[in-house]
């Protein structure tokens, strides 16, 4: 059989006309199976969603708790049949609840990654390679220049200003959802205990993940405190607030972001950016290769970011290979919904 | 090296004036001569090095990381040094020793010959760090593109002591590399630098633009008006039997301009314009591009594009500084000086007579009824300059400003896009417009890449992304229908007949004024309404590239 009778690229998303469902679609359908909640790949609207227990919250707290029509929770490594076709999930390691979704039918498996991560992060399950014959990856930092330093030395950068500069708020910019709570809880492992200041787009999504048992240390409202007490303290904002006029009420703040594009020289200054970390939870260039060679697939399909070179790795490889070029992944980063 | 580059690291980041001028002055107090003295040569743009070309580095890269990946990473990278810098394979073992010093580097590669010159440079990016290669690769190859003008690391050398930013600019022309009777003066334990050259350049005086709400401030009778001249500002000095052709950044241009350069017999400093003329009259930009873009200056360049300098300003009559005069005893001293020159390759630039600023704004928009006459169409607006102001280096706000005419303004489709290089790089920024034939199809008129805000630019790069409809290498053709697509008002400020562009037209200077989210693409303009637009239809020479001054 061909796998593109299991799962085909369609201008709404991945397809299975096996099981007649969608994964991620960026508009609403029937029945989508959702890997993670950022608002690029979990829209509200549809009839049926399929996706773990903290991704369907998410969704609620993000849409309103009638964002599909129906839901299902989905375990980790929990089988599930739909249409003759057995899907299960998997930890993803990118944000709290995100999987990769393993689709097998007719003996083909189809693992979908959605945005992954290898490597340590407090705040989620870490991520697990499923053997596949085909791997759907993205490539957000699909290029040999994204090589991730270790996060411990990136935070070790904000802690060092903190203290070369205790009369500064520290303004560090991370999206709402998964890297502001990372932030946190990598600031508590470099050993800051001092109370952490929210912006009010990450103050429930933030709560949601300290319920879930991840250990954030005291986080307060910033919209609570006086910009004059915030000198030397830590403060955690979209990143779209940094250049906001919001940010100029605090005292003389350093503007740091936590992002893997802080990598590239011109994006830290297009941001206005004083102090850049490179924190990521997207595979870095090594960790796209690890993975892609830990499931065994020996066919990739491409879906977002820099696809191309991705593809040309691939092929050199000797893995059959081809970007899908779908269209709206990878804007949560740019957009930093609330 | 270490130390220069993680300056030049922070500088990279600092996005305030006053914190590069902290930054910059701090590393000059804590490093001495004459390291500090290499560190500011290159901060201001004073080292280049012949031997080390960007192909040497794409040579270096090349032999050791995969083509179509390197070319993938350069194009979202968008700088040469970086992608190098980040991409460079860390050798298995450690290198040995630390970096060597800013000098010693300058020194290796100031004298290092072609053939050396790879071994040493992959020597030292394997012995550096990340930072160090960037800051390395930026040092030779001349771009820093910090964000660090000339004039900031002037300021932060000043800043060491009590002297004004001017006071140092005054001094600059003489001076070279390491700096170190510069850096004495600096911090009170030295004389004031004297030049020794008999005709030195001497840091020209720039106008800000002005805007409408900028006139109600201003009394007409406190300053004098001139056309001003689209062509190439240019300082000529005569001392001594030396005569040089400054450019505005201070580089002797007489070489290329020996029929000038001949013509001229006054002793002093004039500051003017450089025009081609013919049977005495101005041409346009145009044709002064014609002769900029050859390489030789051949007898037959030399009698068809005759150079000519149109002076308006008098910064030294025989020996005598007249910068500390008010600009109207300069322009008297000026007049006389012309007066008495032989030779046609010198004349005045007129003053725009005016009473009121109603007046003035006429003269701007009709400037062959206003005494231009044929010389217009090399007017691009008009300089207003206050009777008793000094002339000052650099652009300081009020003495002078420049009015120039209103751009032409065209809504174009947008039709490819391609990532941009610099501050733009990774995003989609460099961009194609077209506008509509008589037979209904889109036909690309030029290419902006600047006129934007990064708001904006975040938007386009949005909207590129999300409707590519072809991939050409690292070019995005979007969708452009006549129902979908995006409409760009696109500024530019002339238009030329081109044989190198389908559409037959090259636009001059274009850039992005807004974006017409609202428009659909079916009411963009169409290629007879630029036809129109044409200054010079005979004038079938190729386009001009966009010249920044």
């Amino acid at each position: 059989m061909r796998p593109e009778e299991l799962l085909l690229p369609t201008p709404q998303g991945l397809y299975s006309p096996a099981g007649d469902f969608f994964v991620d679609p960026m508009r609403p359908v029937a029945r989508a199976l959702v890997t993670h909640g950022h608002s690029d790949h979990a829209r509200p609207g549809h009839g049926a969603v399929l996706a773990t227990r903290e991704t369907l919250d998410i969704m609620a707290i993000r849409y309103g708790e009638g964002f599909a029509g129906t839901t299902q929770a989905a375990a980790y490594g929990e089988r599930i049949e739909i249409g003759g076709v057995a899907v299960s999930f998997h930890p993803a390691g990118h944000i709290l609840g995100s999987a990769q979704i393993a689709l097998e039918w007719r003996g083909c498996r189809i693992v979908i990654s959605g945005d992954y991560k290898p490597g340590a992060d407090p705040t989620c399950t870490p991520f697990e390679p499923v053997p596949c014959d085909v791997f759907i990856s993205e490539a957000t930092f699909g290029l040999p220049v994204f090589r991730h330093p270790d996060p411990a030395a990136e935070m070790a950068k904000l802690m060092g200003s903190l203290a070369l500069f205790p009369e500064r708020a520290h303004l560090v910019g991370a999206y709402a959802l998964g890297k502001a709570q990372r932030v946190i809880a990598l600031a508590r492992a470099a050993g800051h205990d001092a109370p952490i200041y929210l912006h009010g787009a990450a103050e429930r999504l933030t709560a949601y993940y300290a319920g879930a048992g991840i250990a954030l240390g005291e986080v307060r409202p910033v919209r609570e405190a006086k910009p004059a007490d915030l000198a030397g303290r830590l403060i955690i904002c979209p990143p779209g607030a940094l250049a906001d006029v919001w940010s100029r009420k605090f005292p003389d703040p350093v503007t740091a972001f936590a992002s893997g594009w802080m990598r590239v020289r011109a994006r830290a200054r297009q941001n206005g950016v004083e102090l850049p970390l490179v924190i990521s939870d997207h595979a870095d260039w090594p960790g796209l290769h690890a993975a892609i060679r830990a499931t065994g697939a020996g066919e990739l399909w491409v879906t977002h970011g820099e696809a191309d070179a991705l593809v040309h790795w691939a092929l050199l490889e000797g893995l059959q290979a081809r970007p899908l070029h779908l269209v709206g992944y990878g804007e949560e980063e740019v957009e930093a919904p609330t | 090296m270490n130390r220069f580059a993680a300056l030049l690291d922070r500088l990279a980041y600092e996005p305030r004036r006053n914190g590069k001028i902290r930054l910059i002055a701090d590393y000059l107090r804590r490093t001495p001569d004459p390291e500090r003295g290499w560190a500011l040569a290159a901060l201001t743009g004073a080292l280049s090095f012949r031997n080390a070309k960007p192909g040497l580095i794409r040579e270096l890269i090349g032999a050791r990381t995969d083509p179509v990946l390197f070319a993938l990473s350069y194009d979202f990278v968008g700088d040469l040094s970086e992608t190098v810098a980040l991409m460079w394979p860390t050798p298995e073992q450690a290198a040995n020793g630390p970096a060597p010093p800013l000098s010693a580097v300058v020194h290796a590669f100031a004298t290092l010959g072609r053939s050396e010159m790879p071994a040493v440079l992959t020597g030292l990016l394997d012995r550096l760090d990340e930072t160090g290669r960037w800051a390395l690769l930026k040092l030779i190859t001349g771009s820093l593109r910090i964000g660090v003008s000339a004039r900031l690391a002037k300021t932060a050398v000043a800043a060491l002591g009590t002297l004004e930013p001017d006071a140092i600019e005054l001094v600059w022309p003489g001076l070279a590399p390491p700096y170190e009777p510069l850096f004495a003066w600096a911090e009170g334990h030295g004389p004031r630098p004297e030049t020794e050259d008999p005709a030195p350049f001497r840091p020209v005086m720039l106008a800000h633009a002005i805007e409408l709400p900028d006139f109600a401030a201003l009394d007409p009778a406190a300053f004098r008006a001139e056309w001003k001249w689209d062509g190439i500002r240019v300082q000529a000095v005569r001392a001594g039997g030396v005569t040089r052709l400054y450019s505005r950044t201070g580089e002797d241009i007489a070489a290329a301009f020996p029929d000038l350069a001949e013509a001229l017999a006054f002793e002093g400093a004039v500051d003017g314009e450089l025009l081609v003329l013919r049977a005495g009259r101005v041409q346009s930009f145009n044709v002064l591009q014609q002769r900029l873009n050859r390489k030789g200056v051949t007898p037959k360049l030399l009698a068809e594009f005759p150079a000519h300098i149109r002076a308006y300003d008098l910064l030294a009559d025989g020996t005598e500084d007249l910068r500390d005069l008010g600009f109207e005893a300069r322009r008297g001293r000026l007049e006389r000086l012309v007066g008495a020159h032989r030779g046609a390759r010198l004349d005045l630039s007129p003053l725009v007579p005016f009473v009121t600023w109603d007046e003035l704004a006429s003269a701007r928009a009709d400037p062959a009824a206003h005494g231009a006459g044929a010389d217009a169409e090399a007017v691009e607006g008009v300089m207003l300059k206050r009777a008793d102001s000094l002339y000052l280096p650099g652009r300081p706000k009020g003495p002078w400003w420049k009015w120039k005419r209103d751009p032409h303004l065209v809504d174009a489709v947008l039709m490819y896009a391609q990532r941009g290089h610099g501050k733009r790089s990774s995003y989609y920024s460099d961009y194609t417009f077209g506008v509509w034939t008589e037979e209904g199809e889109l036909v690309p008129v030029g290419k902006a890449y600047f006129g934007f805000t990064d708001a904006e630019l975040l938007e386009i790069d949005r909207f590129v992304r999300r409707h590519t409809v072809n991939r050409f290498g690292p070019v995005r053709e979007v969708a452009h229908a006549p129902d979908q697509g995006l409409v760009l008002e696109v500024a530019f400020e002339g238009l030329a007949r081109s044989t190198r562009h389908r559409s037959g037209l090259a636009m001059r200077f274009p850039r992005i004024a807004r974006l017409r989210w609202d428009k659909p693409p079916r009411e963009a303009d169409r290629l007879a309404t630029l036809e129109a637009m044409l200054q010079d239809p005979l004038d079938a020479s190729p386009p001009p590239q966009g010249h920044a001054r």
